[in-house]
């Protein structure tokens, strides 16, 4: 059986999830096996009947009042008794912060060990075999497990979701029990950026910004954007975040966040080596800069030499349009 | 306040990385190492919180002898020791290998510690594994991926980055903290930091010395092959007046890239 990890905020199971468990449904069916879903919270029981249209033939919900607060020590003891009686061979988890904070550390309770941030997987001799980006992404690496289960985390926005998966399924409710004082490192409190709805991690469509915007006001073109391009964020270069024009969680490059959108737009950005670890397996990249050098148009589909403070003003219009339509 | 900083030497984020397909491991030549940069917000942190509580910071990795240029660079900045652990084997991308290295390292030589301070990532292995595995290891509580670190007496409230949002994690000591760009700002070594990390001795301490043997750490991983990734073809570049520019670029998002 192969064990899938659904993440909760906000009261809803995350769309790169859905994914992870879609992944897990297709090595599932190469292995002849089955993918099942685990929900931990306090009174999740309603998410699960969404997650058998994902291809979860089963999904375990883990409840106890603790688990309204996450807690990697909690929710990794949660895990690992569930693995102890349900002997899943492979476990997969999204690579998303809870994922990096929690998969580590039920996999050392386990004894095994972790392939990060994958991006490929498949199988090979009844066995998982995974590739994952080391060197942020100037290489890859293809791995396969000694150890048993095989633990992957796999990178959001990356593996399709699966279309026409089951109506139904079986649901199996479990309380778990966890002494208070084994609960180490708990979230108080969630405190959200304002007007951030989309991670950048998240988006179908990153729209980014570099030192060519000349500054922090110029960064609301940007949001313009944003506001009439459904599922997308703003993400920024190193330089522009170290001027302050904008946070440090919209920063994309190797000291950044990975992406891996449908669409990446850089404006003003040159295309230091650092800025493309970020964000060079989007699926479409454009650019627009005004220097017809710059190391940007070396990796886009489609560029734009030119300056941007004329062409974001146009490509709004003719967005709009096209959007309308 | 006892606080040990855990760090790695790794290639320098400029380098490009030439791989090796006979022994499936990227090539050294060429390659300028240096301290992984999420670990330098993770050894300012801790040379802060000396500052302002006393106590003692030690910089500990687990590497080969050309590991003893990164511990120097971490007395420079100004830790009061720094030890490196001997490990020969060269990189596995095993993060339990090194976990529980470090684990028992902790347990047998450095267990009055208070403050077992990560960065949130090495570059090149990109597992963001190790402080949570240790932090399991030991167990202890764990906050990543930290931005802002609030102490008072024996406890502490990290602010943790997750998508969109900051998470407040509180924890008690001893705990694991991994840093994350925004902690602080790292200081540059002085010339007096420099010389004076010169004349001071790193210990080495050898698996052996751990009660380590060889089959208790072997990697459960396989890196089966390593490629680089497929090269993106530069596309279609224009240079029409921005009106036009704008025209095809949008029509090149709907008819080719079908994405708007
Ligand atoms: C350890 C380390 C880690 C790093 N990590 C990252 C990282 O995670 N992410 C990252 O992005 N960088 C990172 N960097 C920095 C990186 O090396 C570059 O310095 C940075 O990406 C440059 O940002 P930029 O492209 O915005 O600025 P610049 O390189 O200055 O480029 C600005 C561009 O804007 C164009 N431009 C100016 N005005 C206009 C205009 N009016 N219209 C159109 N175009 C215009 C210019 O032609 C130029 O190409 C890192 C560096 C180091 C040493
Ligand atoms: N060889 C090592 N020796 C000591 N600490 C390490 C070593 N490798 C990784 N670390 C620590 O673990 C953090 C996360 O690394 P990783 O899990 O490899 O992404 C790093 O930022 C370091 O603080």
């Amino acid at each position: 059986m192969i064990l899938v990890f659904i993440e909760i905020r906000d009261g809803k199971a995350k769309k790169s999830s859905f994914e992870a468990l879609s992944e897990g449904k297709r090595r599932a069916d190469d292995l002849n096996t089955e993918a099942h879903a685990v929900l931990i919270g306090h009174g999740v029981e309603g998410l699960a009947s969404e997650l058998f249209s994902y291809g979860a033939s089963k999904v375990y919900v883990l409840e106890n009042s603790l688990f309204a607060h996450y807690s990697a020590s909690s929710y990794s003891q949660a895990l690992h008794s569930l693995t102890e009686e349900e002997k899943p061979e492979i476990i997969l988890f999204s690579a998303t912060s809870m994922g990096k904070d929690l998969a580590p550390r039920l996999a050392a309770k386990l004894g095994v060990s972790l392939a990060s941030e994958c991006t490929v997987t498949s199988t090979k001799e009844g066995k998982l075999e995974v590739t994952r980006p080391i060197f942020a992404g100037k290489a890859l690496a293809t791995v396969t497990f000694k150890s048993s289960p095989q633990i992957a985390s796999l990178r959001p926005n990356v593996f399709p979701l699966l279309e026409d998966g089951a109506k139904d399924g079986e649901v199996v409710k479990k309380e778990v029990v966890i002494p208070e004082d084994q609960v180490k490192g708990r979230v108080e409190e969630t405190l959200r950026e304002e007007g951030v709805e989309l991670d950048v991690t998240e988006a179908d469509v990153v729209i980014s910004g570099g030192r060519g915007m000349k500054g922090q006001e110029n960064f609301d073109l940007l949001k313009e954007l944003t506001s009439i391009v459904p599922h997308s964020a703003v993400g920024a270069s190193r330089s522009a975040v170290d001027a302050e024009w904008i946070d440090h969680q919209h920063q994309v490059g190797q000291t950044g966040k990975t992406v891996s959108p449908n669409l990446y737009m850089a404006f003003g950005i040159s295309g230091a080596i650092q800025h493309l670890a970020g964000m060079s397996s989007s699926k479409f990249i454009v650019a627009v800069n005004k220097d017809p050098e710059a190391s940007i148009f070396k990796v886009a589909d489609f560029g734009i030499v030119g300056d941007l403070f004329q062409v974001i003003p146009l490509l709004k219009e003719e967005l709009k349009k096209a959007l309308s339509e | 306040m006892n606080i040990y900083v855990f760090v790695k030497r790794v290639p320098d984020t400029e380098s490009k990385i030439r791989i090796d397909h006979e022994t499936n491991t990227i090539k050294e030549e060429g390659l300028t190492f240096v301290l992984s940069p999420y670990d330098e917000y993770a050894v300012e942190e801790a040379l802060r919180l000396r500052e302002a509580n006393g106590g003692k910071v030690t910089a500990v990795t687990v590497g080969n002898e050309k590991a003893l240029t990164t511990l120097k660079k971490c007395l420079a900045m100004g830790t009061d020791e720094a030890v490196l652990l001997k490990d020969e084997v060269p990189e596995t991308y095993d993060g339990l290998r090194t976990a529980k290295t470090l684990a028992r390292a902790i347990e047998k030589k450095f267990s009055d510690y208070t403050l077992l301070f990560f960065g949130k990532q090495s570059v090149g292995a990109d597992n963001s594994q190790i402080p949570s595995m240790v932090a399991e290891l030991l167990g202890l509580p764990q906050a990543n991926v930290v931005t802002k670190l609030e102490i008072e007496g024996n406890k502490g409230i990290a602010h943790r980055e997750i998508e969109g949002a900051l998470e407040k994690v509180s924890l008690s000591f001893p705990a694991v903290i991994s840093a994350q760009k925004g902690l602080n700002e790292p200081r540059y070594e002085t010339l007096k930091g420099i010389m004076a990390a010169k004349k001071k001795e790193i210990p080495v301490v050898t698996l052996a010395d751990l009660d380590l043997k060889e089959e208790d750490i072997a990697p459960l991983l396989e890196v089966t092959k390593i490629e680089s990734p497929p090269q993106r073809q530069a596309g279609k570049i224009v240079e029409e007046e921005p009106a036009e520019a704008a025209k095809q670029m949008v029509k090149f998002l709907h008819e080719e890239a079908k994405v708007i």
